[in-house]
């Protein structure tokens, strides 16, 4: 199923190349299609995720550093894995 | 009337009272001091309400999570962490639900990765139907895990060499089951239980499958350090009074425990003088 992100359009032709095509990006085992420039920091902001609350996994590696979000660009074929704690025993 | 109140000369028994009480020790475990021996769960409650009401009645001062997928449909509130304060209780979180050492160890990766702690509740499950765990990839999480520094809390069955095995593994307490998860039938097997903590120098804490408040009292007599439940709370008719039946149930355990109890007899010794009797 591929879906496309509600995605500010003005921020993203700011950040990044105008006229690129989108990117299609597997997130938590969906395919969704992006705005080329769009970054990390854009997706969570798009779920309405606070990314206090969020892990994130790009391509199997944990990103730690939270600060960095609003800087990584994803890419054509990122699998991302966005996962936080629910109840269980 | 005068407010000094008539000097009170102490009963004789008054001072033989309390004399035997010297306070237990902390329940510790990777370098962490708990105070209740009593930890819970938080998964399968009716309401997130029900669910801090019973955790609060329950006196845990440990509270296991799980890592799951965030639904990007969802409702704002399904984290947990909406309801659940983690500067109030100890997060534990857990593997639950992986059928692999790999995927336990990525579990327990990004677990620690939500910033509180490096404690993680090991499970690595072998069978859907009986969910009874798989001892040799608990023993290679372990091992894994261990090494990059997490206190690893492994979830086993109750045989005493996997424990052994857990143990030298570094596993940071041993975490046998009562009976399977979510079953409720009780502790099955207390010699196999008393035997692993007998041979543990790491705590043992009684995992899963107890049913009732007796069941834990049943399993802390059997000296393990602590237990660790959530169905029998989430599926009780009324979770936090059942929370608090738990905690008694865990304290009355423990002391039965400490205070060690009489020798089975087969035959009866009265109980009153047997001198005395009138004539």
């Amino acid at each position: 199923m591929t879906r496309t992100v509600v995605h500010d359009e003005s921020r993203a032709s700011a950040d990044g190349p105008r006229g690129a095509p989108p990117v299609t990006v597997v997130v938590n085992g969906e395919l969704r299609t992006l705005a080329a420039g769009t970054t990390l920091a854009d997706l969570l902001r798009a779920h309405d995720l606070d990314p206090r609350l969020v892990v994130v996994e790009r391509n199997r590696t944990i990103l730690r550093d939270r600060s960095a979000y609003s800087t990584l660009t994803l890419e054509e074929g990122d699998a991302l894995e966005l996962v936080h704690f629910v109840g269980g025993g | 009337m005068s407010a000094v109140s008539a000097p009170t000369i102490p009963h004789p028994a008054a001072a033989a009272a309390g004399a035997a009480e010297s306070p237990d020790a902390p329940f510790t475990v990777g370098g962490r001091a708990f105070r209740s021996r009593l930890m819970v769960g938080t998964g399968k409650y009716a309401s997130n309400e029900q669910m801090v009401r019973a955790i609060e009645a329950s006196g845990a001062e440990v509270v296991t999570v799980a890592v799951r997928r965030v639904n990007l449909d969802r409702t704002r509130e399904e984290g947990i962490l909406y309801h659940l304060d983690p500067t109030r209780w100890f997060l534990l979180a857990n593997t639950a639900g992986c059928y692999t050492a790999d995927e336990a160890v990525r579990y327990a990766r990004l677990g620690r990765e939500a910033g509180f702690n490096d404690f993680v509740k090991l499970e690595v499950i072998a069978d859907q139907e009986t969910l009874l765990p798989d001892p040799a990839g608990t023993i290679e999480a372990t091992r894994v895990l261990a090494a990059e520094g997490f206190v690893v809390m492994a979830y086993t069955n109750d045989d005493l060499i996997t424990a052994l095995r857990l143990e030298d593994a570094g596993a940071a307490a041993v975490m046998p089951l009562a009976a399977p998860i979510g079953s409720g039938l009780g502790l099955v097997n207390p010699y196999a239980v008393r035997t692993i903590k007998h041979r543990l120098a790491v705590p043992v804490v009684v995992d899963a499958g107890l049913g009732t408040a007796s069941d834990a009292a049943l399993a802390m007599e059997q000296g393990v350090d602590a237990v660790l439940l959530n169905t029998a709370l989430s599926s009780a008719r009324e979770p936090a009074r059942m929370a608090l039946a738990m905690r008694h149930a865990v304290e009355a355990g423990r002391l039965a425990y400490l205070a060690g109890r009489m020798p089975k007899r087969e035959v009866a010794i009265a109980s009153s003088p047997t001198s005395g009797l009138l004539g």
